[in-house]
């Protein structure tokens, strides 16, 4: 029966690959390409003349720019934020093509399905954010971080704690947990109803419809990997956004 | 309920009663944490949605709070995937 023959892997091995070399997988591999890519693209856009109309690489890059100033800088942090622009296109740049290869067919990986790249991320966001916060702020950034302007003065153990623990430990937390998280689960529902769809069609069974049914798994499959190809957008997009929070709140604190 | 009894019944040895109650309780595990953040979302969506309707110019700032809102609320939810991958698999 299908229930026998069907066995779903070990966590390890939907996520892991032999080394290419020593120390290098293909995670790294992905990992590196996606910044080479980053790279080029936008220095190749950088080369052509800027006078003319862009099209091709420049028009592609020219969109990405606005779509980080207009739909996130502007949004988040007003016309003082701008100067942030190159950091926020590097960071969305670089989790969106690390995002991108879970649907590309033989990668089937997203590199941010490990801990390690987004963990990696949020710390330097952490850092980021914090050393804006002292660098606008001084040492008062300290105090403006555990209580807000406005906490009535008995209040101020109870809310020192929860924004501090909020603040500094649970963001860098979340920051990478909601990254990795996304990538894991819809990496692991893309390996389940590719595994179904295989296991129907391969079934030794007696019963006819049983095998034409693998249909139904393949539509989920198909369904999903378009949906997949949002949420990369959408993670990276989101984690781009609350930097740009933070780093907001970290040089205003009035907001 | 009925795999807790056949749990009972069955006369497995410490580490498989382990296991077992490993795999009941993290198919738990996500499944609560899932309810709330779902709620929360539809909820939140849904707002957003009046929101823009109502004042579509202002559809951009809504956009942007809503997602905000989304990765906030669905953090929740994510911290369950997370138990249940590492309490199940």
């Amino acid at each position: 029966m299908l229930a026998e023959s069907f066995k779903f892997p070990l966590i390890n091995s939907i996520l892991r690959w032999k080394d290419l070399f020593s120390t290098f997988n293909k995670v790294a591999m992905i990992a590196v390409a996606a910044s080479l890519i980053g790279i080029v693209v936008f220095l190749l856009a950088g080369s052509k003349d800027g006078s003319k109309a862009p099209k091709g690489v420049r028009n592609l890059a020219e969109s990405t720019v606005e779509f980080i100033e207009n739909g996130i800088v502007m949004q988040t942090m007003g016309k003082d934020g701008l100067g942030w622009t190159p950091f926020l296109l590097s960071l969305f740049v670089f989790i969106y093509l690390c995002n991108a290869p879970g649907i590309i067919p033989i990668l089937q990986m997203p590199a941010t399905a490990r801990m390690a790249i987004p963990l990696f991320l949020a710390l330097l966001v952490w850092v980021v954010y914090n050393g804006v916060g002292f660098k606008h702020q001084g040492v008062k950034y300290l105090t403006h971080t555990i209580w807000p302007p406005g906490v009535p003065t008995m209040l101020k153990p109870l809310v020192g704690l929860i924004e501090f623990v909020s603040n500094i430990i649970v963001r860098p937390f979340s920051l990478t947990v909601r990254l990795f998280a996304n990538m894991l689960a819809g990496h692991i529902l893309l390996v389940t109803f590719a595994l179904l769809t295989q296991s129907l069609i391969t079934a030794e069974t007696k019963q006819f419809m049983l095998k034409p049914m693998a249909i139904l798994p393949f539509f989920m499959l198909v369904f999903l990997t378009a949906f997949e190809v949002l949420v990369a957008f959408l993670q990276a997009y989101i984690f781009t956004i609350l930097t740009a929070v933070y780093i907001g709140g970290a040089a205003h604190p009035e907001h | 309920m009925e795999a807790l009894a056949h749990l009972a019944a069955a006369s497995l040895t410490g580490d498989e009663t382990k296991k077992a109650y490993a795999a009941l309780s993290s198919g738990f595990a996500y499944g609560l944490a899932a309810i709330g953040p779902g709620i929360g979302i539809g909820y939140l969506v849904g707002k957003s949605v009046e929101a823009m309707a109502r004042q579509p110019e202002a559809a951009g700032m809504v956009r942007t709070t809503m997602f905000l809102g989304i990765a906030f609320t669905e953090a929740l939810a994510l911290i369950g995937f997370v138990v249940f991958i590492l309490v199940g698999l």
